[in-house]
This record gives structure tokens, sequence and C-alpha cells, in this order.
């Protein structure tokens, strides 16, 4: 922040340079004019290509598709809004959206609340702290599929080792599969184990930034520990945990390998009533299990939405974090 | 700016009245959990790998290596309709080259953005920055599959290569990283002694960020390393990535738990190598790039 302050200082010599070195240099003079005027565009440009075949167009074709009822073999006729229209009242669709949204909520909020509790612990005065935190952020070079897989194991119902432990104190062996619930917590627990050692890092980082002296000063006022990490250290995480649950949202309502691979079948059905099928699979599954390709592109469309509401209403709820400050 | 704070903050302040930065009890109780947790699955997986099915459905299961991981690499290799060993290739052909070419294009738009003042400049950062909120593979997966069958590129890992160059990310980290690694005097004195945008590129520009291309290397290697939806809507079975090799073999042999895990630990070592030789540089990276997001 302090640096930052004499950082627009190149606007200053920048400009004398330019007019008189340029005047009598001739064609040399020009070419360095033409250099500075259009290599910037130029540096840019494979970045912009690129997005503009690989970002731009995809997202404005999806949403003229989603206007057609348009089927793999080309054969397609406009019908408007009516694949929003049958979206709106397809159950299968809000079955989708209520798994995705079920285990977006299960797995964002116990990996918020213990990112915080890890990243406090790794603030402490300890020795071998990188240790610590290469350990930490060891599920998070893990492969999905490789962390579904295992733990799709885990899970088994059988032979699974959460049963036997779950067996230790008297819990019945449970299908994890079978039902709704157990399937979104078998799930949300493999995106918790992948992720929330990554944003105890991240929240490791923004607290190392705050201000000793903050402490140092509520502790001769007084102030508990407890005291001192609701009233200073939350308040100031509030940027980084909204950085957090902003990622979450996206990863979590376009959730996809995990319930995939839990099934075991890429059918993309998500359980034998689709009890964890989500939007994700939902999209794929009608785009390239039942050739739908117009359905497909609106629900594209329709979980866009979700995600932008998801990030409005979960920016306005980590907003109010320390709002007392 | 702030990364320059996180450094210089005093990390052991020794008389300071404040006990809370002292580690209690709890704190390790809190470490050592967190570190079995993190753990476990992973040397689960690896343990799984050197032993046989009956092995692994033994409640609770065995602990301790045994002397079959031979005898499993053996049996994934020879599972003809997993094509494992080229899906490894494949994957690693994809991610080298995604790597190459997204770290290129971010360090030369990074560049642009931080260093050079052109107009609209400005407008098209914002636009990187909107636009990485939107989840392009899953919103475009239809018009990009369309793509690749009008180009007749289905089933061929170009498909797989070509989407995953855009990558917002990438220009957004490399254009913080110039603004804080390039000093502006070094880029004005550099134009004083006649060299082009070009050049200060290549011999002033390059040179200063290579530790952040080293962790964005890393990142996005990672990342396209563990690909899997749009892999497995292009390519086709015979042509696989190494993820969608193992799901194939999830699918099919999904009982032969001992062979899954051999292919999911041979599926993740290239990682954890990488993690190993290069875990100071990734944590500090992670930790600078929050810092600064």
């Amino acid at each position: 922040m302090t640096l930052h302050v004499d950082t627009p200082a190149p606007a200053r010599p920048r400009a004398p340079r330019r007019s008189p070195g340029h005047r009598g240099s001739g064609r040399g003079g020009g070419l360095a004019r033409f250099d500075l005027r259009a290599t910037p565009y130029f540096l840019v440009s494979p970045y912009f290509l690129l997005f503009a075949v690989f970002g731009v167009f995809p997202l404005g074709y999806t949403l003229w598709v989603s206007l057609y009822d348009w089927e793999l073999a080309g054969d397609k006729s406009f019908i408007g809004f009516d694949n929003y229209i049958s979206l709106i009242t397809d159950a299968a669709f809000w079955n989708a959206v209520v798994n995705t949204l079920a285990m977006f909520v299960i797995s964002t909020v116990p990996q918020l609340v213990l990112a915080l509790i890890l990243a406090n612990a790794l603030n402490k005065r300890i020795r071998g702290r990188l240790f610590f935190r290469l350990g930490v952020l060891l599920p998070m070079i893990t492969s999905v599929v490789a962390v579904a897989v295992v733990f799709t194991q885990l899970y088994g119902r059988d032979y699974g080792m959460i049963n036997w432990f779950l067996g230790l104190f008297g819990v019945d062996a449970i299908n994890w599969q079978n039902e709704s619930w157990t399937a979104w917590i078998a799930i949300s627990t493999m995106v918790d184990w992948r992720w929330t050692g990554y944003n105890a890092i991240i929240l490791l980082a923004a607290m190392q930034t705050i201000p000793k002296d903050l402490y140092e000063a509520a502790a001769l006022d007084g102030a508990s520990a407890q005291r001192q990490f609701w009233q200073i250290t939350i308040p100031m995480l509030r940027p980084t945990i909204i950085f957090i649950v902003f990622i979450s949202t996206i990863g979590g309502l376009t959730l996809f390998t995990e319930p995939v691979l839990f099934d075991g079948n890429p059918t993309m059905a998500g359980g034998a009533t689709g009890q964890y099928q989500t939007v994700a699979m939902f999209i794929v599954k009608e785009a390239f299990r039942d050739f739908d390709f117009g359905y497909a592109a609106a629900a594209a469309w329709l979980l866009f939405a979700l995600i932008l509401i998801g990030t409005l209403i979960n920016y306005s709820f980590t907003r109010r974090i320390g709002g007392n400050k | 700016m702030t990364a320059i704070h996180a450094r210089s903050r005093p990390a052991r302040t020794g008389s300071a009245p404040n006990r809370i930065w002292d580690a209690t009890p709890l704190t390790k109780v809190v470490l050592a959990l967190a570190l079995v947790v993190s753990a476990f699955p992973i040397y689960y997986m690896f343990i799984m790998a050197t032993r046989t099915n009956d092995d692994a459905s033994e409640v609770p299961p065995p602990l301790l290596p045994g002397g079959r991981l031979g005898e499993n690499i053996e049996r994934l290799l020879n599972t003809e309709d997993a094509h494992f060993l080229l899906g490894l290739t494949n994957s690693a052909i994809i991610s080298i080259t995604v790597t190459v070419s997204v770290v290129l294009i971010s360090t030369l738009a990074g560049f642009a953005f931080a260093k050079l003042h052109f107009k609209g400049g400005k407008i098209l950062l914002g636009l990187i920055l909107v636009t990485m909120m939107v989840p392009l593979q899953q919103m475009g997966v239809v018009p990009l599959y369309q793509l690749m069958v009008d180009l007749g590129w289905t089933g061929q890992i170009k498909a797989v290569i070509l989407p995953f160059l855009v990558n917002g990310f990438g220009v957004f980290m490399m254009t913080q990283y110039t603004q804080q690694a390039v000093p502006d005097e070094l880029v004005e004195a550099a134009r004083v002694d006649g060299a082009s945008t070009m050049r200060i590129y290549a011999n002033v520009i390059l040179p200063a960020l290579r530790p952040g291309m080293a962790v964005l290397a890393l990142l996005v290697f990672m990342q396209t390393w563990n690909e899997f939806m749009w892999p497995l809507i292009v390519l086709t079975p015979d042509n696989p990535v190494v993820q969608t090799s193992i799901a194939a073999l999830n699918q099919a042999h999904g009982t032969d738990y001992v062979m899954l895990f051999t292919g999911t630990a041979a599926s993740v070592l290239p990682l954890f190598i990488v993690f190993v030789a290069f875990g100071r540089q990734i944590v500090g990276g992670l930790m600078e790039g929050a810092v600064k997001a």
C-alpha cells in the first residue's frame, strides 16, 4: 500500500521523452511511435483471440441454441423460450438444482469454519511451519478423480472404512449412495477434504497482513484471545472470506466430477432416482446422453443465472461479517 | 504491495505481552488432526496399490504396504479398454502444451497491462476479471462440442488443448506480478536506450518474472492435469486422458479396487513429485497471490 502511492510516477518521465526524441529521427522515430502505440495490442491479442473463439462465441451460441429445439443430427426449429419454460416445470431439473444447492451449503459452511480454525492454528508460533503448510495443501494437488475414487471406496457399504469407524460407535452400516442426504454428505466431504487446506492457506496469508499492533493494543486493554479473534481477525479477513465464498460458489454450483464418480457409471443420472445429480450433470446428460442440445443450452444459462444469484446472496451475507466496524 | 507487509512482518515478536501467538495444546491437536486427515486418504491409496482385493475388503483394512504393487501395475497396463498408458501420455502432452502456452500468453498480456499505457487497457483488463466469473466449461459445452465436430477434431487431444488456453486467471496473476516485480524505471531506462517493446519484454521483463512464471506454470499444470468433464465429453474411450481412463476403469472394473487405486496413485504421482520439489515456492506463490487478490 505504501509503495502504491508512488507508482503513478511513470506518467511523468514518459511524456517529455516521446516528443523531442522522435522529431528529427525520421523513419526510426515513426517506427518507435508505432511500436509504442501498437505493440500493447499485439501483446494482449493472443489472449483475446482465444477468448473470442473459445469464450465469447460459445456463450453467445449457447444462448442461440437454447432458443431452438435442436437435436444432435442437426434437425432444429426455432421455439423461442419453450426450452426455458419446460425447464422451469421439469421436476428433474429442480431435483438437480436442489441437490446442487444442498451440497453447496453442506460443503461450504463447514469448510469455511474449519479453514478459519486451521488458519488460526497455522498462524501460531510453531516449529516446522512449512511442513504443516505443505501437509494441508496435499489434498488440493490430489486430482479430483483420485479423490472421488478413493472416497467412494471409503464410503462403501460393506467394506468401507467409514462405516467400520461409525460401527465402533454402534451406527449401522449406511448405504451412502442410497439416500439424498447421505450422498450429499459423502460428496460434500470429498469437496471439503480437497479445499479446506487451500482456503486455510489463503486465510493464513491474509491473517499475516493484519498489523500486530492491533492485537497488542487489544491485549493491553484486556481483551481475551477469543475476543481478539472475533473483533480483530474476523473483520480484517472479510475481503478474503468474500473471495473464498465467491470461488466456492462457482466451484460448488458447477460440481460434476465427484458425484459422477460416486455413481461409478457415467450415465450422469446421479443415482437410481437422481438423488445426487447436479445441474452440471443434468446439462451433460441432456446434451450428450439424450442429445437434446437446445434443452441443455437453456439449462446452462439457468445455471449461470443460479451462479449470479448465488454470488449476490453470498456477497450480501459475507459483507455483514464484522459489519459493526 | 501488500506482500511486502507479509514479508516484513516480524514473524517472531518475542517480548510482547500478548500470548495469543503461542501454540496451545489445542493448536497442536488441530494441526495434528489436520495432517492426519489430509494425509490418510492419500496414504491409504498408495497402500492399497500394493495389496490384493482380499486385503481391501478386510474390515478394518491393513495399513501397511504389501508386496503386490508390480502385479497390480501389470494388471492395470493389461486392461486394454482403459488405455492407461496412452491416457498418461495424452495428459502429459496436453498439460505441458497448455502450461507453456498459458504462461507465454499471460506474460505477454501481463506485461502490456502492467507496464504499457494504451487506450482501452483498463477496460480490457476489467473484462478479463469479469469473465473469470463465468464457468466457461459448463456454459459453453454444447457449442464447443459442436465446434469440434465441425472441425472434425473430436477424439483428438487438440480439442482438449485449445479451450484450456483461455485462462483469465493467468493474465490477472501475471499482471499483478509484473506490476510488483519490475520497476517502472527499468522499463523506462531500456526505452531510453532505444529498446523496442518486444526487446524489453525479452530482456527486461521475462528474466524478472521467472519466479512468478514458475508458480503459474505449476498451478496451470495441476489444473489441466486434473480436468475431467471436457475430456470426458470430447474424447473417445480409446484415446483418453489419465482422468477419463480412470473413470473407465472405475466403470468396467469398479470392484477391482487395488488396480483402480494403482491407477489413481500413478495419476497423482507426477503432481506429488513436483509438489515436493517446489513446495516452498508453491506455498509462497499461493500466499502472495491470495493477499493481492
